[in-house]
């Protein structure tokens, strides 16, 4: 079974920035709450505590980054973007600040409901130009994170995940390279983040149940790989279908239908996600099926896809053993 | 280089002060409408930003404004701001931050008085193509951020004077605000930040000249005791005489240690053209709203400021 990581970014992110003086973690009263506060007591001369004040916080790091600084803004990922919109525009994506935005608790991750949960952060974020969007998937993700993000040059949006978080593959992030966990020829499924385990869940079933799959998983969301994806796409026969901790406007789900349309490639396309609503607050396997962002969703929407009944039920995925993704599936470079 | 152009402290503060109304009223009247207002109130706040209290290297963009050459991307490695006419980022130097990018006019007529700028790059104001934009943009002479939406630049100014100190720069940042800028939370924001981590290699000059777009500040929305808020927000608080210029240098030389300084510059949006008293209270941006209206103003103000009537 795949291993549990204990706050992996905690670890990653004091690792990194002690090596980088011009590395600065910038918090807004959610310290614990995104792992920082161990950094923070050993290392307060890079630590800068904003308050409860997201505005401010947003242009402040865009003054540091015209010093030269790279900061890291640590909050919950809809209080970088909701808020501070203005801010962010303005003072950190227009004139390009090395400013990482440290997104935590994305989609539904949380049972802080409607005011908490980022459900349109991929769709905002991409659209801004000049900005970067990464998400992590898995604990090595997550560990990757900070020096991916450290490398771009520019701003840069990541979805974080925090916690206990699964170790599902073995090599690292590495920005603009998506990565191949299956190569089947029915039915491609494009996932990213906390989605992916749940389509290798349903992978196992869908094996077993004779439906071959070919599935990706983003961590680079934009800029996003449109060439791979359509390569993908016209090498299985049935069509894709994307799986998404977002809404399904603007997220993977509108990226990839806006890649297959403006290359020609007349695929059918079914969009997994938060389907234009907001989300309530609750534990998140209760959101993740209540909401349709299960592993037995996808397999209901590949079964829509392709017309065909499974049989699979609950307990079929239930029985299915996820393991690690070791190096035999392929990185494909941007 | 126009051989006219003056060079730094040539010309006393109060004569560039005069200038840069001079100027601003002469463009308004050849374009039938500016930023009139703003140089009335401002003007020996920049004069003396400019001339006195920043320090400031030459300039090391050209005299006469580039074209627009691109907004920032990765795709335009030649972007520049327009902070070089202010002078070079080195760590001995002031920055200036222009908070209301909407006195832009009154900014670019002050680097020409004060010989950062040539008299031709307020031919190019507002034209298409031209860097010398209405509202100042990061691009725009004498702008080194985007102030265009209010209240982001003492935040702005914050974040980088934290980063200097840290740097061990001598030189301070210094935000130009205008009071409306109260009205937005931000504001309180920066302030808090900056009072608590002690940063004062900081100081903001704030014209406060009592107007906003719809009008005065009394009816739009009050403020009321602005030195008060700021002194409670942690900030070390001043209030002058926005046009006394031995005022302003004693508020300068205030001791602010572990504190940003805020100099409250209290002035008058029709100081030195008495004439828009007509136009009160709607004086953010003057337009005539008739041709015997311009001739008026022109004749009056040209009196007023010692100088022939614009032909137009």
């Amino acid at each position: 079974m795949v291993e549990m990581v204990a706050r992996p970014y905690a670890a990653a992110f004091e690792a990194y920035a002690a090596q980088h003086p011009e590395v600065l973690a910038l918090s807004a009263d959610l310290t614990s709450s995104v792992e920082i506060d161990g950094f923070r007591d050993r290392h307060p001369e890079q630590f800068l505590s904003m308050g409860m004040a997201e505005q401010n916080m947003l242009s402040f790091a865009g003054g540091l980054g015209l010093a030269g600084y790279r900061p890291f803004v640590h909050t919950f990922g809809v209080f970088l973007y909701r808020r501070p919109y203005d801010q962010l525009m303005a003072s950190i994506a227009y004139p390009r600040r090395k400013v990482r935005l440290m997104g935590f608790l994305p989609g539904i991750t949380t049972p802080g409901g409607m005011t908490h949960q980022a459900i349109e952060d991929i769709s905002v974020m991409r659209t801004i130009p000049n900005m970067t969007v990464l998400e992590t998937g898995d604990a090595a993700e997550v560990e990757g994170i900070v020096e991916a993000a450290d490398s771009i040059d520019g701003p840069v949006y990541c979805r974080v995940l925090r916690g206990s978080v699964p170790r599902l593959f073995d090599t690292p992030l590495k920005v603009g390279e998506l990565r191949v966990l299956s190569e089947g020829t029915d039915v491609l499924v494009i996932t990213a983040g906390i989605t992916t385990e749940e389509a290798i869940r349903a992978r196992g079933a869908l094996d077993q149940a004779g439906v071959s799959v070919r599935h990706l998983h983003l961590n680079t969301l934009k800029p996003f790989d449109a060439e791979a994806i359509v390569a993908h796409a016209a090498a299985v026969k049935h069509g894709v279908v994307t799986l998404e901790n977002h809404l399904v406007a603007g997220g993977i789900g509108s990226m990839t239908a806006e890649a297959l349309a403006e290359a020609g490639l007349g695929k059918k396309l079914i969009r997994l996600g938060l389907q234009d609503t907001y989300a309530h607050g609750g534990s998140r396997p209760y959101l993740m099926h209540y909401y349709g962002l299960d592993a037995l969703a996808l397999v209901r929407g590949i079964e829509r896809l392709m017309a065909i009944e499974t049989g699979i039920d609950e307990g079929a995925l239930e029985a299915v053993r996820v393991d690690a993704v070791h190096s035999a599936v392929k990185a494909e470079a941007l | 280089m126009p051989s006219e152009l003056p060079l730094r402290n040539e010309k006393t503060t109060e004569e560039i002060a005069l200038g840069i109304r001079r100027r601003v009223f002469e463009h308004t009247i050849r374009n039938n409408g500016g930023y009139l207002s703003q140089a009335c109130s401002s003007a020996e706040q920049l004069a003396f930003l400019y001339n006195e209290a920043l320090h400031l290297g030459e300039p090391t963009l050209p005299m006469i404004p580039e074209p627009f050459g691109g907004v920032p991307s990765a795709n335009n490695p030649d972007y520049v701001t327009g902070a070089g006419y202010n002078g070079p980022f080195e760590p001995q130097h002031d920055r200036l931050f222009i908070a209301p990018a909407h006195y832009a006019l009154v900014a670019y007529a002050t680097l020409i008085e004060t010989g950062r700028m040539a008299p031709e790059g307020l031919e190019m104001f507002n034209k298409d193509g031209s860097s010398v934009e209405m509202i100042g943009a990061e691009h725009s002479p004498g702008m080194e951020v985007h102030n265009g939406t209010l209240g982001i630049g003492l935040s702005t100014g914050a974040g980088l004077a934290w980063g200097r100190r840290r740097n061990g720069d001598t030189g301070d940042v210094c935000v130009f605000m205008s009071d409306g800028e109260v009205q937005e939370g931000q504001t309180w924001e920066a302030v808090q930040a900056a009072a608590h981590h002690g940063i004062d290699n900081l100081w903001a000059i704030m014209d406060v000249n009592r107007q906003q777009c719809d009008g005065a500040m009394e009816d739009v929305m009050q403020v009321g005791d602005i030195r008060q808020k700021f002194t409670d927000f942690g900030a070390h608080c001043v209030e002058i005489d926005g046009h006394d210029l031995s005022a302003m240098r004693q508020a300068k030389a205030e001791k602010h240690e572990g504190k940003p300084l805020i100099i409250l510059a209290y002035s008058s949006p029709t100081h030195g053209m008495a004439i828009l008293e007509r136009r009160f209270p709607r004086l953010h941006y003057v337009r005539f709203k008739s041709q015997d209206e311009r001739a008026d103003f022109n004749q009056a103000i040209a009196a007023e400021l010692g100088i022939d009537p614009i032909a137009y």
